[in-house]
């Protein structure tokens, strides 16, 4: 047992932790409209805790388990209820106690991505249900094949800190969500504009530390591949914001700040599937392209695609995740600043096909659960609830009560 | 004794009370209010959406005035609330029957 790696990923879990709770919510908490502030908090919440929950019972084992004949596909359930795990079992050099609690954040945090699909309108109970039942037929899946020894990770897709398992898959389904379920009453010319994008800088500064966790907590250890994602992470972080701002300014004449953290988010997105593996000046590259990119995807979706994406998860995450996992097969090689000896037209095969694999297992598997899980639980709530916003209607409490 | 009631821009609030106060003016309301004139609401951007946001802030104020004070009091809000462009407000001038200080019980001019 390495007591330096596991200090490390024992602070890395926390700060993962804080990207969901309170991060990610007040994030898209300042994003929903006044009278649906504690709906949104609420959902991230309770994800948080059923993530948790079905991570402990069989998430875990299902996507780090042994698979046995099945390996390629999914884990065991030798783990299920995390059973024969002891305060000496280890992973790697770490104490497997701290990485099932640091795999559990991830858990908690990409099913809690989706909530931004779906905000304003959608049935609580319904939260629930495909939460829980999308983290174990989608993100336990994948986890499984990009880091739990299945197909992905044998041909050597590089995923290092989850641009398809976590960006990817949350942002594909988000978009499928949104579709199924149909936009916001008044989409897309009478919605009234963010209550507090105050709250959401706040949130976004939360996630913007907490994805140090992310991405140098995923070297497993206190090391220069960590410090080098650290480094990479933050460069990419900044230039997204600046190259999103500096698009703003000279199309609309102001720099905003909604749009320079949403640049910040799309920076990070983008370089986490990347982050271990190439070195700062692509970060850079990273930064400027997540940016920009994630920028138009947002107008494509919303005024092109007429879909209500409310907060843009899927031109946020799933195209900065996509773009980030593609990008990573060129600036992963020594010849342009990165870690990792490959052969760029291989590597950029395997990385298109992973992600193409990824995409398509998320949005069909997304598909099949919201057919199911809207005939049971219902998917919108009623119009006159929609109006009257889900704090009251569906919490029975009110965000300021002055 | 006149009643008058001004729409204005909210940032112009501080300015306006200056003015009115060195007038002899002894107190007004101020109340922050939405709504909409010839300027028909204006067009905010969030991530590149435009949001039509069709009720604009502003802030009425109300003040009750001796008659002889009354073009003095509306000429210093002209003044200090104008900033030339679209959406810088109203005045409304209304006869104000009684005025009661109920502390003292004084009545009219006097409780003004």
């Amino acid at each position: 047992m390495n007591g330096g790696n596991a200090a490390w990923l024992l602070t890395a879990t926390a700060l993962v932790l804080f990207m969901t709770m309170p991060g990610l919510a007040l994030f898209y908490g300042g994003l929903v409209r006044v009278k649906n502030v504690l709906s949104v908090l609420m959902q991230c919440l309770a994800i948080a805790c059923v993530a948790s929950l079905l991570w402990v019972i069989v998430g875990y084992s299902l996507a780090f388990g042994d698979g046995g004949g099945a390996q390629g596909w999914i884990g065991g359930l030798d783990k299920a209820f995390l059973a024969g795990i002891t305060a000496d079992s280890l992973t790697g050099d770490v104490p497997e106690t701290v990485f099932v609690m640091f795999q559990m954040t991830f858990a908690i945090i990409t099913p809690a991505l989706i909530v931004g699909a779906y905000v304003e309108r959608i049935r609580f109970q319904h939260v629930l249900l495909f939460s829980a039942l999308w983290l174990l037929l989608v993100y336990v899946p994948v986890a499984h094949w990009v880091w739990g020894g299945g197909f992905l990770m044998s041909w050597g897709v590089f995923d290092f800190a989850g641009g398809l398992v976590v960006h990817a898959t949350a942002g594909v389904s988000a978009l499928v969500m949104a579709k199924m379920l149909g936009a916001r009453r008044g989409f897309p010319r009478e919605l009234t504009p963010p209550h507090n994008p105050g709250l959401t800088m706040i949130g976004a500064g939360m996630l913007w530390v907490g994805w140090y966790g992310f991405n140098a907590g995923s070297a497993l250890a206190a090391n220069g591949s960590a410090g080098m994602a650290m480094l990479v992470t933050h460069t990419s972080a900044v230039v997204a914001a600046l190259t999103w701002m500096a698009i703003e300014w000279l199309k609309f004449g102001k720099p905003s700040l909604v749009g320079a953290v949403t640049g910040l988010v799309a920076g990070l997105a983008t370089v986490t599937p990347a982050s271990g593996f190439i070195g700062p000046v692509g970060g850079l590259v990273f930064g400027v392209a997540g940016g920009a990119v994630c920028y138009f995807a947002v107008g494509l979706v919303k005024a092109r695609l007429k879909i209500d994406d409310s907060l843009d998860v899927f031109a946020v995450h799933g195209v900065g995740g996509v773009l980030g996992v593609v990008l990573t097969a060129f600036f992963a090689v020594p010849a342009l600043g990165g870690l990792k000896d490959v052969a760029i037209g291989e590597q950029l095969l395997l990385q298109v096909l992973g992600a193409a694999i990824v995409v398509a297992w998320s949005a069909g598997a997304s598909i099949v659960l919201i057919v199911i899980t809207r005939s049971v639980a219902g998917l919108r709530v009623e119009p006159d609830a929609e109006t009257e916003g889900l704090d009251l209607t569906a919490h029975g409490e009110r965000s300021y009560n002055p | 004794m006149k009643f008058v009631i001004a729409i204005i821009k909210p940032f112009k609030l501080d300015e306006v009370r200056d003015a009115l106060t060195s007038l002899g003016v002894q107190g007004l309301t101020a109340t922050e209010v939405k709504g909409f004139g010839r300027q028909k609401g204006q067009t905010e951007i969030y991530r590149g959406a435009e949001y039509e946001v069709s009720f604009v802030p502003k802030v009425k104020i109300e003040i009750a005035v001796a008659d002889e004070l009354l073009e003095r009091v509306l000429e210093a809000i002209e003044e200090k609330a104008k900033t030339g462009k679209i959406g810088d407000g109203k005045i409304f001038v209304l006869d104000l029957e009684q005025v009661v200080r109920i502390r003292t019980g004084e009545k009219g001019n006097q409780a003004l």
